[in-house]
C-alpha cells in the first residue's frame, strides 16, 4: 500500500468520487487547469475533462449557489473556496439556502453538495490565510461540518460527505497537508460522519480536539505517558452534528477534559463541547473543564502566528492543571 | 483614442396605457384566444391577490407582498416559459408561479407560515420563493449549468426586482451565466420601488437592462404592464437559451401599486399623485381595453370569469384553512435525510409537548 499525504488523499478521494459517480462535478478558483493552488485537484480536467471540472470566475457567492443549483438538480457539486478567509461570501449561501432547501420545500428539493476549504494557521500564510471560523459553520442548522486530521480520515471523510445526501462544509487543515504521510489503501471505503473517535485510549484524562490539533494532542499524550499519565484523545471529526455519546463516554473513563482547538476560545466551538459534557457529564468530572485555544484576538500575522497557535506545552499544562489535586 | 464597444439597449411594447396598439402585434401573439388566455390569469392573480391581503388583515395570513399591478410580469413570463423549464422566483411572483401550476392553496400555505406551501405538487422542480434579494440568481445558474451538462433543451429562469440588480449575488451570477454560456433567462420585475429605495436611488445605470452589457449579454426592457410585450420578448429571450446560445436579460418596467408588504406604509415614502398616475397604467385596464374593442371581451364574460375566480380562490382559502396542522415531529423530518442521532432526543422532546413548555 502506497503512503500518501493529507493533499493527496483529498486528491485520490476526489479522482475516486469523480471515477464512481458521473453525478461528481469539481468547481472552484483555479481548480482545473492549475490543478488548485494546494494541487488538491491536480490531474482533475486531465482526467475527466471541461464538463466535470469547471474553473470559475474569481466569485466566492456564485461558487457556493452555483453548486446549490447544480445539487437541487440531483448532481453531486464538490466546490473549492480557495482559503477560509475567503468564505464568508459564500456563507449567506450556506445559512440561508444550502443548509435549508430541503426543510423549505419539506423535501422535494435538496442540496447534496460539499464545499471545500482549506483552513487554520501554522503555515505562516498571508493575512486572512490563517483563520479557523469553523463555529460559525457547526452554529448552522442543516449543515455538516467535517475537519479530518490525517490522510486515511481525509480520504475517508471526503468520500462520505460527498455520498452524503445533504451539504456538507469540508474543512482541509492546510498545516498538515503535507506535514506527514499514512498507508492509503484507496479502495473507495469511506469513513462514517457524525462520528467522533478515539485515537489513543486512556485512562487519566480527554484531549479532544480536530484537525491538525489533532497531531499536538498525540504529542502531548505521548509527553504525558512518560509522566505517568495516560491521556485519552478523541477525534471530533464531524463537528456538527456532534456525536456526543463518545465524548461523554470518554469523559466518563477519565473525568477530566481537556478541548483544544485553534480558534478563538471565545464562542468557540470548544464552549459548545463544554457546555454538553457540562449538561450530562457534570457527575463524571473530577475537574473543570479546560480548553487550550487561540486567543480572543486577532489572528496575528506569521511573525507572531507562534504565540496564538495552540502547542503541545500548552495543552500538557492544562492536562496537569485538571489532575492537579484540588 | 478608438471606439472599443458600444452598446444599446431596446425598449419594447404593443399596447399603450389605454389599450391602443402601437405596433403590428407578434404573430404567436396576435390571437384574441391567446390574448383573453392571458388576461383571465391576470385576473385570477388580482383577486389571489386581493384575497390575500383581506386573509392577513383578519389575522388569517402571515406578512404577505402583493403582486397588483405586476401581473403582466408573471403571466408574460409564464407564458413564455415551458413546463419543464425551472423557475427560481423572488417573493413578489404569484402570477407567475400560478401561471406555472403552483396551487393558490400552496401559496396561501406558504404566506400563512407553513413549509409545506413550497412543496408545490407541480411544477415539482420550481425553486420556492427566495426572501433573501437575488440569493436565489446564483441557484439559476447551478440549475442551467445542469440543463446544459445534459445537453437538455430547459432554460432556467430567475425573477427579482429592481433593488435585487444592485446586489453582488445578482452580478456574480449574470456574469459566470455569461463567462459559460448558461440557457437562463434573467428577468427584471422593475417595480421602481425597493420598500422605500426609489430606482433613481437603486443605481446611476440608464436601464437595468444594461447591466447584462458588463456580463457579456444582451438586456433588453419591455413594458412590464403590457403583457404581449412581456411574453413576446421573454419568449425570443428563451428561444435564444434554449437554442443554446446563452443568457438574456429583460427588464420589464411595472409599478408596485400596493405597500411593499402588509407590514409596510408605503404612503411614508412616495405620494398618492405618483400612485395614481402608476393606476392609469396598470396592466389589466389596457389589455381589457384591447380585447373589448375588438370584442373579444366583455362586461359579461368578465363577470362570469371574475365569479370562478372567486370560487376558486374562496375554495383554495378554505383548503387552506382545513388544512391538519403539521406533526410536531415534522419539524426535525426534513432537516437531514435522514435525522442524526444527536438530534433524535430533541425530536422526542418536541413530541412529548415540550415545545409549549415556553
Amino acid at each position: 500500500m502506497a503512503e500518501h499525504n493529507l493533499l493527496e488523499a483529498v486528491n485520490l478521494a476526489l479522482k475516486r468520487a469523480m471515477a464512481e459517480d458521473p453525478r461528481v462535478l469539481v468547481l472552484g478558483e483555479d481548480v482545473g487547469v492549475d490543478g488548485g493552488v494546494f494541487r488538491a485537484t491536480d490531474g482533475l480536467l486531465q482526467a475527466y475533462g471541461g464538463n466535470r471540472v469547471f474553473d470559475t470566475p474569481l466569485a466566492e457567492t456564485v461558487i457556493a449557489g452555483v453548486a446549490i443549483g447544480l445539487a437541487a438538480q440531483a448532481f453531486r457539486p464538490v466546490a473549492e473556496i480557495q482559503f477560509m478567509g475567503f468564505i464568508y461570501p459564500a456563507i449567506d449561501q450556506l445559512v440561508n439556502h444550502a443548509s435549508r432547501l430541503r426543510n423549505r420545500t419539506r423535501g422535494r428539493l435538496s442540496c447534496p453538495m460539499v464545499l471545500r476549504a482549506p483552513y487554520g494557521g501554522g503555515i505562516h500564510a498571508p493575512e486572512h490565510h490563517s483563520e479557523s471560523t469553523e463555529a460559525m459553520l457547526a452554529h448552522v442548522p442543516g449543515l455538516r461540518v467535517v475537519i479530518p486530521s490525517s490522510p486515511r480520515r481525509a480520504y475517508g471523510l471526503l468520500l462520505a460527505a460527498i455520498r452524503d445526501p445533504d451539504p456538507v462544509v469540508f474543512l482541509e487543515p492546510k498545516r498538515i497537508y503535507r506535514t506527514f504521510k499514512e498507508t492509503l489503501a484507496d479502495d473507495g471505503e469511506a469513513w462514517p460522519l457524525d462520528q467522533a473517535e478515539i485515537l489513543r485510549p486512556g485512562s487519566d484524562v480527554t484531549l479532544i480536539g480536530w484537525g491538525a490539533m489533532i497531531r499536538e494532542c498525540l504529542t502531548a499524550a505521548e509527553q504525558l505517558a512518560a509522566d505517568g499519565i495516560e491521556a485519552e484523545v478523541v477525534d471530533v471529526a464531524t463537528l456538527a452534528p456532534l456525536d456526543t455519546e463518545t465524548i461523554l463516554e470518554s469523559v466518563q473513563r477519565t473525568g477530566r477534559v481537556v478541548i483544544v482547538h485553534e480558534a478563538a476560545g471565545n464562542a468557540g466551538y470548544g464552549a459548545e463541547i463544554a457546555a454538553r459534557i457540562a449538561d450530562q457529564g457534570l457527575y463524571d468530572l473530577e475537574a473543570p473543564v479546560r480548553r487550550v485555544t487561540g486567543y480572543d484576538t486577532v489572528m496575528p500575522l506569521p511573525r507572531l502566528e507562534h504565540l496564538y497557535m495552540p502547542n503541545v506545552t500548552r495543552i500538557i499544562d492544562a492536562a496537569q492543571d485538571c489532575l492537579a489535586p484540588a | 483614442m478608438s471606439l472599443v464597444a458600444e452598446f444599446t439597449v431596446d425598449h419594447t411594447a404593443y399596447l399603450d396605457a389605454e389599450g391602443k396598439q402601437v405596433q403590428p402585434l407578434p404573430a404567436a401573439l396576435d390571437d384574441q384566444g391567446v390574448l383573453v388566455e392571458l388576461l383571465k390569469q391576470m385576473l385570477l392573480a388580482r383577486c389571489f391577490d386581493t384575497k390575500a391581503i383581506e386573509l392577513q388583515r383578519t389575522g388569517q395570513l402571515g406578512t404577505y407582498a402583493s403582486c397588483l399591478g405586476q401581473e403582466a410580469v408573471g403571466v408574460g413570463v409564464g407564458h413564455a416559459m415551458r413546463t419543464e423549464d425551472v423557475l427560481l422566483p423572488a417573493f413578489r411572483e404569484h402570477a407567475l408561479q400560478l401561471a406555472r401550476g403552483v396551487h393558490m392553496t400552496e401559496l396561501f400555505l406558504y404566506w400563512g407560515g407553513d413549509e409545506r406551501g413550497s412543496d408545490f405538487a407541480v411544477p415539482r422542480q420550481d425553486f420556492p420563493v427566495s426572501i433573501t434579494v437575488g440569493g436565489h440568481a446564483p441557484h439559476a445558474a447551478g440549475v442551467a449549468l445542469a440543463f446544459k451538462l445534459r445537453g437538455e433543451p430547459r432554460v432556467a429562469v430567475c425573477m427579482f426586482g429592481d433593488g435585487a440588480t444592485s446586489k453582488g449575488d445578482v452580478y456574480e451570477a449574470m456574469n459566470l451565466a455569461g463567462v459559460w454560456q448558461l440557457p437562463v433567462v434573467f428577468v427584471v420585475s422593475n417595480n421602481q420601488w425597493a420598500i422605500s429605495t426609489p430606482r433613481a436611488e437603486q443605481s446611476a445605470a440608464a436601464t437595468l437592462a444594461q447591466k447584462a452589457i458588463a456580463a457579456g449579454f444582451r438586456g433588453e426592457q419591455v413594458d412590464g404592464n403590457d403583457v404581449i410585450a412581456v411574453a413576446h420578448v421573454v419568449g425570443e429571450a428563451m428561444a435564444h437559451a434554449r437554442n443554446g446560445k446563452g443568457p438574456r436579460l429583460v427588464e420589464c418596467l411595472t409599478y408596485r401599486l400596493g405597500d411593499h408588504t402588509t407590514v409596510d406604509d408605503a404612503a411614508r415614502y412616495r405620494s398618492d399623485e405618483e400612485v395614481s398616475r402608476a393606476w392609469h397604467e396598470e396592466p389589466l385596464r389596457r389589455l381589457r381595453s384591447f380585447l373589448t374593442g375588438s370584442g373579444a371581451w366583455g362586461q359579461e364574460t368578465e363577470d362570469d370569469w371574475l365569479q370562478r375566480c372567486s370560487d376558486e380562490v374562496n375554495q383554495a382559502v378554505d383548503d387552506y384553512l382545513n388544512l391538519p396542522a403539521r406533526a410536531p415531529e415534522t419539524l426535525f423530518d426534513c432537516l437531514f435525510e435522514t435525522l442524526p442521532e444527536g438530534l433524535v432526543a430533541q425530536q422526542q422532546v418536541v413530541m412529548t409537548g415540550g415545545a409549549d413548555d415556553g
